[in-house]
């Protein structure tokens, strides 16, 4: 260990690398910010483009454009890609970048352990993606990969899929340890745990979450390959295992994960929120402890995803209210960005239309969280676009707004121009129209009965299918202007002041614009 | 930081919890069976023979329906009936049943049937003094077997449980390794589940037991 943060200290302050050595060999926790937020960047639209396949098949009613085991590939690759490729990896790129400067560290805990597990990635989802072209194709049993879909009848290329996600949580749990030792030993004195910027609380939170489940993944797909190859029988019945133990494994991982992918973002939207109304974030304290408790409630909530296996109604009644329980601390944190926002001096900039689009659009989320939390509802709802709808509504104008908010926010930081804020409007309204028409009409049809991950439908379900699949194509080609953005503000574009932004607070609108390779050598001083 | 030190603690306590997480995950195993055991829920019941204790009375003004269903997992061809569908048995009363098994196919196969009891609040009042599920079936191309089950209903049945449901289903282990016992297998573990799918499982708790046999195939 002691050798890992020794070179950079013997670097001293001159600039990166030249060429592509830089990348491959960087310790910089700027650079391994920059790359993680590409990488998550090319993940999303690679995860996207398979969003598009399956809005085409589905714009019509029928099976036109691909075969439905083509579609079930998609359907998961999307899933995978989506959470593990683009929305994980982005929060984990805007948390190297930003911690070290909110907390007044010079770099990350553990520098070359945060090149590993940035490089991890691309072989893996490079793994991954390869299965695609694989005999008997990808993994096809959605992102959820229940048993035996995922075991007995799974394809050949089954095995790579269980060394990709291996390699995915190694990274992951490799980035949380760094961020917990970051934030714990690295502090500039007088940051004091309850004066920390709630991104990195959040983050803080998060890793722990990270730590405690990701081994469980990698627990249950090490249980799916002996099933496999070694002859056990953990989810095969017949030989005295259970499917259902699987699905309580992988969502004792899976509903703690939703929340990994969310409470980084409930950080960003509490620095954005503050800064364009110009006025302190009202509760901090209580944005810190309801923070902590969701992350302690995810915990003992996971079987509301498995409402219909045959439950008890002792354990339906449990489920059914520690999930509603989550809503309250949820609650707290959407009446404190309210509250920051009410008679504040708002400005609508990117970043805050971006911010308010995410305390609306997840907010309906959430009451859809709740509608499904009731369990004999759920029995109704389970397995139907309703629940597309739900996890789109917290995940895409949720977490994805979130990251996107955060880029706009923090370009200037990064790139010292300023963002073209026109074409920031642009994309922002785009999004907003598209989001919504692709995944609103998903309530209707899922209470009217469609099921999920079904390449054909029936005719009643035609025409909001047609408005889904439009949608969904307008929010993917948007994202293609969010990309001219940050390339055109990478490139150029006016100068941006170490404070770009009127109400922003915090250590990292102290340090120069662009950040300089190195900052915070000597620890800034708080009080 | 120029002290490493704490990063060392940190890192190497995260490094252990890591670890006891992944453990953890595996332990979960067991711990779910103990609990369903315990508790009897998804039907699970115990895999050994219940061993008689002396001092049963029959309670002769209590009548209880015993309903059995026989099924086969997907890719399982043997023909498996039991000799009555249903029976009305005294609480604490030994009960003899007799289920038949049939190879139909060229090869010689291996066969497991795995229990289940519903409603899960009477699996463990269902006791199975011997049974062939304890044991695996083992039959030559067009062989048949009858096989026994010997049971008791616990005359500490609730009151308000007057239907059990005993089901079976069918499993072929012929492709995975010979073995004596399912209980030794590496991965298994004691207990059985509750059915061969969850959709199935769901199915056999929410709706009529007849509801079931039609959705299962019926036989
Ligand atoms: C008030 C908060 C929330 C409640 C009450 C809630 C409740 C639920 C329930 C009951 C389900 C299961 C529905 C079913 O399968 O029948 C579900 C599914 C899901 N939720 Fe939430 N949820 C909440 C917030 C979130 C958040 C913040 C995220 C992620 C950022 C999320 C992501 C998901 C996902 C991905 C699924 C679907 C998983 C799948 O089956 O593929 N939820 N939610
Ligand atoms: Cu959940």
């Amino acid at each position: 260990m002691n050798d890992m943060t020794q070179p950079e200290l013997m670097h001293g302050h001159h600039g990166p690398a030249r060429g592509i050595t830089r990348w491959i060999y960087t310790t910089n926790h700027k650079d391994i910010g920059t790359l993680y937020l590409w990488f998550s960047f090319a993940m999303f639209l690679i995860g996207g483009c398979m969003a598009l396949v399956i809005r085409s098949e589905l714009f019509q009613p029928g099976l036109q454009l691909v075969q439905p085991e083509f579609f079930n590939q998609m359907t998961t690759m999307h899933g995978l890609i989506m959470v593990f490729g683009a929305v994980m990896p982005a929060f984990v790129g805007l948390a190297n970048w930003m911690i070290p400067l909110m907390v007044g560290a010079p770099d990350m805990a553990l520098p070359r352990m945060n090149n590993l597990s940035f490089w991890i990635l691309p072989f893996a989802f490079a793994m991954l993606l390869s299965t695609l072209l694989m005999e008997g194709g990808g993994p096809n049993f959605g992102w959820t990969f229940y048993a035996p879909l995922s075991t007995t009848y799974a394809p050949p290329s089954v095995t790579f899929f269980i060394f990709s996600v291996h390699m995915m949580g190694i990274s992951s749990i490799m980035g949380a340890i760094n961020v917990i030792a970051t934030i714990l030993n690295m502090r500039a004195p007088g940051m004091t745990m309850m004066k920390m910027p709630l991104f990195v609380w959040t983050w803080l939170i998060t890793a722990f979450l990270l730590i405690a489940v990701m081994p469980v993944l990698a627990g249950v797909i090490t249980m799916m390959l002996m099933d496999i190859h070694f002859g056990t029988s953990f989810f095969d019945a017949g030989g005295g295992g259970d499917p259902v133990l699987f699905q309580h494994l992988f969502w004792f991982f899976g509903h703690p994960e939703v929340y990994i992918m969310i409470l980084p973002a409930f950080g960003i939207i509490s620095h954005i929120v503050p800064t364009f109304s110009r006025k302190r974030l009202f509760g901090y304290a209580s944005m810190v402890y309801a923070t902590a408790s969701i992350a302690l409630l995810s915990f003992v909530v996971w079987a509301h995803h498995m409402f219909t296996v045959g439950l008890p109604l002792a354990g339906e009644l449990f489920f059914m209210y520690s999930t509603m329980l989550i809503a309250v601390p949820t609650g707290v944190k959407v009446f404190n960005w309210i509250s920051t926002m009410f008679r504040g001096a708002i400005s609508f900039e990117t970043p805050m239309l971006f911010a308010i689009g995410f305390i609306v659009l997840f907010t309906i989320g959430g009451f859809s969280g709740l509608m499904l939390a009731i369990s004999p509802a759920d029995f109704q709802y389970h397995d139907t676009y309703f629940v597309v709808a739900h996890f789109h509504y917290v995940l895409v104008p949720g977490a994805v707004f979130s990251i996107i908010a955060g880029a706009y926010y923090w370009l200037p930081k990064w790139t010292g121009h300023m963002y073209d804020e026109r074409l920031g409007q642009w994309h922002f309204w785009l999004s907003m129209v598209g989001v919504n028409l692709t995944f609103f009409p998903m309530h209707f049809i899922g209470l009217a009965g469609m099921p999920r991950r079904i390449p054909d439908y029936a005719l009643q379900f035609a025409d909001f299918n047609m408005i889904a699949s439009i949608g969904g194509f307008l929010f993917g080609f948007s994202q293609l202007l969010f990309l001219y953005i940050v390339i055109k503000c990478v490139k150029g574009g006016q100068k941006a002041e170490d404070k770009p932004w009127e109400g922003a607070e915090g250590l990292e609108w102290q340090v120069a614009s662009p950040a300089p390779y190195h900052t915070f050598a000597q620890p800034p001083r708080i009080d | 930081m120029k002290d490493q030190n704490p990063h060392k603690t940190t890192v190497s306590k995260l490094v252990l919890a890591t670890l006891g997480m992944f453990l953890f995950g595996f332990l979960l195993v067991p711990l779910y069976d103990v609990f369903c055991d315990i508790t009897g829920l998804n039907g699970k019941v115990s895999n050994t023979a219940y061993v008689e204790k002396e001092g049963f009375t029959i309670d002769p003004n209590r009548k209880v329906t015993v309903q059995f269903l026989t099924n086969t997992n997907a890719n399982m061809n043997w023909l498996f009936e039991a000799e009555a569908r249903s029976i009305q048995v005294h609480p604490g009363e030994l009960t003899r049943v007799s289920f038949s098994v049939v190879n139909p196919s060229l090869k010689r196969m291996t066969a497991q049937a795995v229990p289940s009891v519903s409603p899960s609040e009477g699996a463990e009042y269902l006791l199975k003094t011997q049974c062939f599920c304890f044991e695996q079936q083992e039959l030559n191309p067009g062989a048949s077997q009858q096989m026994t089950l010997l049971f008791r209903v616990d005359p500490q049945l609730p009151d308000h449980i007057s239907t059990l449901t005993l089901a079976y289903t069918l499993f072929d282990i012929s492709s995975t390794r010979p073995v004596s016992s399912i209980a030794e297998r590496p991965g298994t573990y004691s207990g059985f589940p509750a059915a061969t799918d969850s959709l199935f499982t769901s199915q056999s708790l929410l709706i009529s037991h007849a509801q079931t046999l039609r959705l299962a195939g019926g036989y």
